[in-house]
């Protein structure tokens, strides 16, 4: 027995899932003075077997016919094997266990990203040439017919036209939605965390929300038009001076809420629920009533969350097409106006672009401005959620100052 | 400015479990209190129903009368609020306020009441109150630093800075010093010392080492079993509680044979 080689048996040196001590000890040469090293991979190791995956994958695809994906799954698959043989033969097995696992995690990471990446990529590369056409988001439809397209399309003529009737329309739709459900929202959930005491009411409001979650948005859009028809119906009998026709922003507004509100009750209460109640405590035993000490405390304390769960809840619904059509409808002009006439919204004007062509000939013009606003919407989305983070971090509780 | 406390078949209830039962005691105005006993015998309970903030929890009642200089706070009439601004607490974790500076959480108990006051006498506030809870010198450089940014002793003495500032008739603590090092704990005791010039003491306390450091007189609380009431063994100067008590549980609960 070598004098580096341990006298009493201890849990590394007995047989274990690194497999027996005794195949480490033979390799352990004159340099190696230590009992704890074991053999280990040089860093280069990992790129060069990536390189030489990357190498045989290509070969492999190209044995059957060449295409990114093939050459993609090949080295993916290359990859993770080589690595697995390399640290089991230089290593052991256990390191080579853990490497293959940790492969496959990043693996799943990369086929996870990748839808993502690729449809920023397709609408950015598509969408962008009708971005830059010169008063994209200064014009709107008014005036755009099949001959301009169909001029376009065959003399190369720029494309005219764009979203700013569609935009506005989106923008305005999408407050009155917050502002809508926002309040709303925010106190049933004030209502759940500070008041319920788990009562009957608040497990009824809680189910209820949790149905609402789970509301075809169609159907919120279908309520939306219904209820406002109702209001108007109830509100002419009475002899006000209320518009005839349901069709309006405020209507798609009332629309979006139903599907909003429940995403709002569901983050802010959440946010509310993880104030610590120490705090709540505190403010009651300075003699602070329950409702500053909600205002003053709670939601001060939760405040970045809160935002956050609202502008995420926002990113939510200005995606939303089908409520809309059916509730605000679509027109080709500029409408200001929430509670009069017909308004357009962005994910309506993508759908109506595509669907209806204003020349049906001739749809590469529309076909462009649908895509740019389609890359329009989803910077809209990324800008709320970026703006999200920021909230959440400039209204976080300042956690040390020393 | 400082009331005694004197409380009459004082019976406390969690829903329909009865935590602590008959209470019977009187807190001299101008002392220190030291609550001592076993863990779930209702010390902390009874404490916090000195200022009515045991019925901040769902189902928690109480029942009897606690008289404060004379005057019932279970009273029908009586709003809570009141009751609390006249007999601060200090909890066993220290707990300013995340969102606030170290001069906001002192002045809290005016801001969120909504108070207005000007910057001078603010100022005036401020100091007194960290004065008093000797911690001004280590924060008056930074007051406008977030409190939560203090090491934890300073932070349960600025939570004592916030409960004087509003100028209450008594100071509960429960367990102040659990969660501190010897040193902070060291200065929160000489600041017991202090406040009880002014302020009607009452602490709670795992440590009956500083029950005998701090107190002038001592009660004892011991429960008979678990789901059994708590009940108040024994009340008397804290000398006498500690060397010649009169009840045989007394006597084996501070001599360490068991608890």
């Amino acid at each position: 027995m070598s004098p580096t080689e341990p006298k009493t048996p201890t849990p590394a040196s007995v047989e274990g899932p690194a497999g027996p001590a005794g195949q480490r000890s033979p390799k352990r040469g004159p340099g190696r003075g230590s009992s704890l090293t074991q053999n280990t991979m040089p860093w280069w190791i990992g790129p060069v077997v990536l390189a030489a995956a990357a190498v045989l994958g290509a070969a492999l695809s190209s044995l059957i016919t060449f295409s990114l994906a093939l050459w993609f799954i090949f080295t993916a698959v290359l990859y993770v094997l080589i690595s697995y043989v390399i640290t089991r033969l230089r290593v052991n097995r256990r390191k080579a266990t853990d490497g293959f696992w940790r492969n496959l995690v990043y693996l799943a990471f990369i086929i996870a990203l990748l839808p993502l990446v690729s449809v920023i990529w397709s609408v950015t590369s598509v969408g962008l040439p009708g971005l830059l056409e010169p008063g994209f988001f200064a014009s709107d439809m008014q005036g755009i017919d099949g001959s301009i397209d169909q001029q376009s399309q065959e003399e190369g003529t720029p494309v005219l036209g764009g979203i700013r009737h569609a935009l506005i329309g989106s923008l305005l739709i999408t407050i009155a939605a917050t502002l809508i459900s926002v309040p709303i929202g925010l106190m049933t959930s004030i209502y759940l965390v500070e008041y319920s005491r788990g009562g009957t009411l608040a497990r009824a409001i809680t189910f209820f929300v949790d149905v609402m979650t789970g509301i075809p948005s169609i159907v919120a859009g279908l309520f939306g038009g219904a209820a406002m028809a109702w209001f108007l119906s109830v509100g002419s009998s009475m002899g006000l001076p209320l518009p005839s026709r349901s069709t309006m922003g405020i209507t798609a507004a009332i629309a979006l809420s139903v599907l909003m509100i429940p995403v709002v009750v569901r983050t802010t209460e959440e946010m509310l629920r993880v104030v610590p109640n120490e705090l709540r405590e505190a403010s009651y035993a300075l003699g602070v009533r329950k409702w500053r000490t909600i205002l003053k405390v709670v939601i001060p304390t939760a405040i970045s969350g809160i935002a956050a769960g609202v502008t995420l809840a926002i990113a939510r619904v200005i995606g939303e097409t089908a409520p809309i059509l059916v509730t605000a409808g679509f027109v080709v002009s500029t409408n200001w106006n929430l509670v009069q006439g017909w308004m357009t919204a962005l994910p309506v004007y993508i759908f109506r672009q595509f669907q209806n062509p204003t020349s049906p000939n001739f749809s590469d013009p529309s076909h462009q401005r649908a895509w740019a606003a389609a890359l329009v919407l989803i910077l809209i989305v990324m800008l709320l959620n970026l703006t999200a983070r920021i909230i959440a971090k400039v209204f976080a509780p300042k956690k040390t100052g020393r | 400015m400082s009331k005694h406390i004197e409380t009459r078949d004082l019976n406390v209830y969690y829903g329909e479990f009865l935590a602590v039962e008959g209470v019977n005691i009187s807190i001299a105005a101008r002392s220190v209190t030291a609550f001592i006993g076993p863990s779930g015998c209702g010390k902390t309970t009874f404490l916090r129903t000195l200022n009515r903030m045991h019925e901040v929890l769902p189902g928690a009642r109480v029942e009897g009368e606690l008289l404060l200089d004379g005057e019932n706070i279970y009273g029908t009439g009586v709003d809570p609020v009141t009751v609390r601004s006249m007999v601060g607490m200090v909890f066993q974790r220290p707990n300013p306020f995340p969102t606030m500076s170290i001069r906001e959480n002192v002045l809290a108990g005016y801001k969120l009441n909504g108070a207005r006051m000007s910057k001078s006498q603010a100022d005036d506030v401020v100091e007194e109150a960290l004065m008093g809870a000797n911690l001004w010198n280590e924060v008056k450089e930074r007051l406008d630093k977030p409190g939560s940014g203090l090491s934890g002793g300073q932070q349960q003495r600025l939570c004592i800075a916030r409960t004087i500032a509003v100028k209450p008739d008594v100071i509960l603590m429960d367990e102040p010093c659990s969660a501190l090092d010897p040193i902070s704990t060291l200065a929160i005791e000489d600041l017991i010392h202090e406040l009880k010039q002014e302020y009607t003491v009452v602490i709670v306390t795992h440590n009956m080492q500083q029950a005998a450091r701090v107190s002038e007189k001592t009660a004892f609380f011991n429960i008979a079993g678990t789901g059994k009431p708590g009940k108040m063994i024994e009340y008397d100067e804290t000398a006498t509680i500690f060397n010649n008590p009169n009840n045989e549980q007394t006597e084996r609960y501070v001599s360490g044979k068991f608890g």
